[in-house]
């Protein structure tokens, strides 16, 4: 499958933090045909182990992508059919006034997020955000039917199409990760063709979102020699301050920080300059809002890295990325894995 | 089906030419004379046996949305809207640009990189623009042009309990009934009009009127629907699901009561559920059709539409099919001469 007809499918599809199995299907069925062993742990993380191109290999390298996405989850189901609901994951209220969702009970339910009227408005509200708590679902059904369908506590997914925009770009939700999973996956297929010692665990980790606990427990199972996140970081616009961003189809972004591994991160820049692939350089001192920064305290400390596929609007539903730079992550990913022998792994770690 | 065909053109107020033209061509084989006068005002009139008085019916054709007001150097489109629009639906949500439909989206501020006090303010027209994935200036400017009229991408979807959600069913909704009345009635006369530019000022209607010059006039219209758990029974404008709504009064116009009176005894006889709109806010082209020449009676009856000048407007097929109803029992009453 193309990636971005993957990718489409990955934002397309549900996957609220603690609801990821919506998209287990998917995921191993894309991978398996390019990895030697897949599995499933306790908290739903999908580990598949592409075993390196070496008899003995004894290097152990982690790519880490979350599954998971920000989403809402009922509360409360009022008189009148309208759901109550909360947030998983951070969300702006601002960015869900209005849309259309997806509640996911007993079945999918199509429903909006509803707003007054303007004309029903005081100036003085105008001005105002709509608090969450303020705002009701409308799922076009009386209560009883609502309460035979729905339960406090179902996810709820803003309703959008992934679509390309101008040249490589595309829009969808979600693609903070998914972008990462289609990063994983490229390299997947990039690898297939390349020699690398060690072993690859490509991890589809769950729970990011909310405090990033499928790291957690996938690496203290896999105990890799190297450590890979790969999220999205925050794409330029112009309401965002320089120093905080990475620009659009400029290569992904190279954390440099305390999170990352300075001789790894130095091998990582080199390889990026030896095939000429662009990257940009993302500057984060403390630990990185990514898996990243679960894997590197596991067990007795784990040497990280990060990459970022540039995004913008992130934790809208019209995340933008270009397909360009998940290419070239996927590129310098596979490229890096590959440039990790035996020989040089202990000279990179040493401080 | 008509009303997707409807709500999915775009027709943002001075750019009804996609509405115009499905309009026009599902009605031009069901009048005896039609034109397009120099406002872009559609006007059809159906020929009855014997008309007693002059009776108009409207519906307008625009939509609100937005206009490109510049390009940025990062080829990111600022722009303002047309009509009423609460900026803060705007955020997050997909929309079409221009002739050609480019796709874009308007975005926001990572939530990661907001102060919380700024969670609380509404984000201004100013702050937004829109997206298209342009990589720079000059591309955008290949694509799009200043002036360009842009609609809410926003699908026709039928959900619930006999639900549709659309953009524009203000007042597609009233174009759709009109369409069909002109369609299955048969030895009625009246006038059918479409008019333009409702949402920015009622600037259609007055010209409209003034050349038909009608005794009589509805005016069709999808109404404002709120309704909230525990809110105040007086505070509610408009319920789904209770029928038609019928004005008394609002911002532009005090609805005749004789005539109003007159549409709610036919409501009855014909046990066609009704209900008033409780709201004195919000107006429509009643205010300049009923104030054109020596003046004339109006009334305004509309389908309550949920989240209405919204993407994401919400309302009910079993209203429609009891304003259509009630119209039609209307209209047999006129034809008898008993209106």
């Amino acid at each position: 499958m193309d990636t971005k007809e993957f990718l489409k499918k990955l934002s397309n599809g549900s996957s609220v933090s603690g609801f990821e199995y919506g998209l287990s299907d998917l995921i191993t069925s894309s991978f398996k045909d390019h990895t030697d062993q897949i599995t499933t742990d306790k908290l739903g993380n999908i580990i598949m182990l592409k075993k390196g191109t070496e008899d003995d290999s004894s290097i152990k390298i982690m790519i880490a992508a979350h599954m998971d996405e920000i989403g809402l989850m009922v509360k409360h189901i009022e008189d009148n059919g309208f759901i109550r609901f909360t947030n998983v994951g951070g969300i702006d209220p601002r960015t869900i006034v209005g849309q259309e969702v997806v509640v996911h009970g007993k079945e999918d339910l199509f429903g909006v997020i509803g707003s007054k009227p303007p004309h029903l408005q005081e100036p003085t509200e105008i001005d105002k955000a709509i608090k969450m708590e303020d705002m009701i679902i409308d799922l076009g059904y009386p209560k009883e039917k609502v309460l035979e369908l729905v339960s406090i506590g179902d996810p709820i997914t803003i309703k959008r199409d992934f679509k390309s925009l101008q040249g490589s770009r595309v829009m969808g939700k979600s693609l903070d990760d998914k972008a990462g999973i289609a990063v994983m996956y490229e390299a997947m297929l990039e690898l297939s063709n390349l020699k690398h010692e060690a072993d690859v665990y490509f991890v589809a980790t769950v729970q990011e979102e909310v405090g990033t606990r499928g790291a957690f427990t996938s690496t203290y199972s896999i105990n890799p020699d190297i450590g890979i996140a790969i999220d999205v970081g925050f794409g330029s616009t112009p309401e965002l301050p320089k120093g905080a961003t990475i620009d659009m189809g400029k290569g992904p972004g190279i954390t440099i920080g305390g999170n990352i591994h300075p001789g790894l991160r130095d091998q990582l820049i080199e390889i990026a300059k030896q095939y000429n692939i662009p990257y940009q350089l993302e500057v984060t001192p403390g630990p990185t809002g990514t898996d990243g920064r679960a894997m590197q305290i596991t067990r007795g400390g784990i040497p990280t890295l990060c990459l970022s596929v540039p995004l913008r609007y992130m934790h809208t539903s019209v995340e933008i990325i270009d397909m360009e730079d998940v290419k070239n992550t996927a590129k310098l990913l596979a490229f890096f894995i590959s440039s990790i022998t035996r020989e040089n792994l202990e000279g990179l770690l040493c401080y | 089906m008509l009303l997707k065909r409807l709500t999915e053109a775009a027709g943002v107020s001075g750019n009804e030419k996609e509405v115009r033209d499905i309009i026009i061509e599902e009605i031009k084989d069901h009048v005896d004379e039609l034109i397009v006068d120099r406002l872009g005002n559609v006007i059809a009139y159906k020929k009855g046996k014997e008309d007693s008085k002059k009776l108009m019916i409207t519906a307008h054709m625009d939509e609100v949305g937005l206009m490109i007001t510049d390009i940025d150097n990062e080829g990111l489109l600022k722009f303002t809207t047309v009509g009423g629009i609460d900026k803060r639906i705007l955020v997050s949500k997909p929309v079409l640009i221009g002739k050609n439909k480019i796709l874009g989206v308007i975005g926001a501020k990572p939530i990661h990189l907001q102060k919380r006090e700024e969670w609380q303010r509404a984000l201004n027209i100013d702050q937004l623009y829109i997206d298209i994935g342009a990589k720079n200036k000059e591309e955008a400017e290949r694509l799009v042009n200043i002036g360009d009229y842009v609609s809410f991408d926003s699908q026709y979807i039928e959900f619930g309990d006999d639900l549709i959600k659309a953009k524009a069913l203000d007042n597609r909704v009233g174009c759709s009934l009109l369409i069909e009345l002109i369609k299955e009635t048969k030895d009625i006369g009246f006038y059918g009009v479409f008019t333009v530019m409702e949402e920015i000022g009622l600037v259609g209607a007055g010209p409209a009127a003034y050349r038909v010059d009608p005794d009589i006039s509805i005016i069709l219209e999808g109404t404002l629907c709120y309704e909230l758990p525990n809110m105040d029974e007086h505070l509610v404008p408009t319920s789904l699901n209770k029928g038609p709504a019928i004005s008394i009064m609002d911002r532009t116009t005090l609805y005749d009561r004789e005539f109003r009176d007159r549409i709610k005894k036919i409501a009855e006889k014909n046990n066609i559920p009704y209900q008033y709109r409780k709201t004195s806010m919000g107006g429509n082209d009643s205010g300049r059709i009923h104030t054109t020449k020596e003046g004339s009676i109006t009334t305004a009856i509309s389908v309550p539409c949920r989240n209405i000048h919204s993407p994401t407007s919400v309302m009910s097929k079993k209203d429609y099919k009891n304003t259509y109803n009630l119209l039609m029992a209307i209209l047999s009453e006129y034809k008898k001469g008993e209106l």
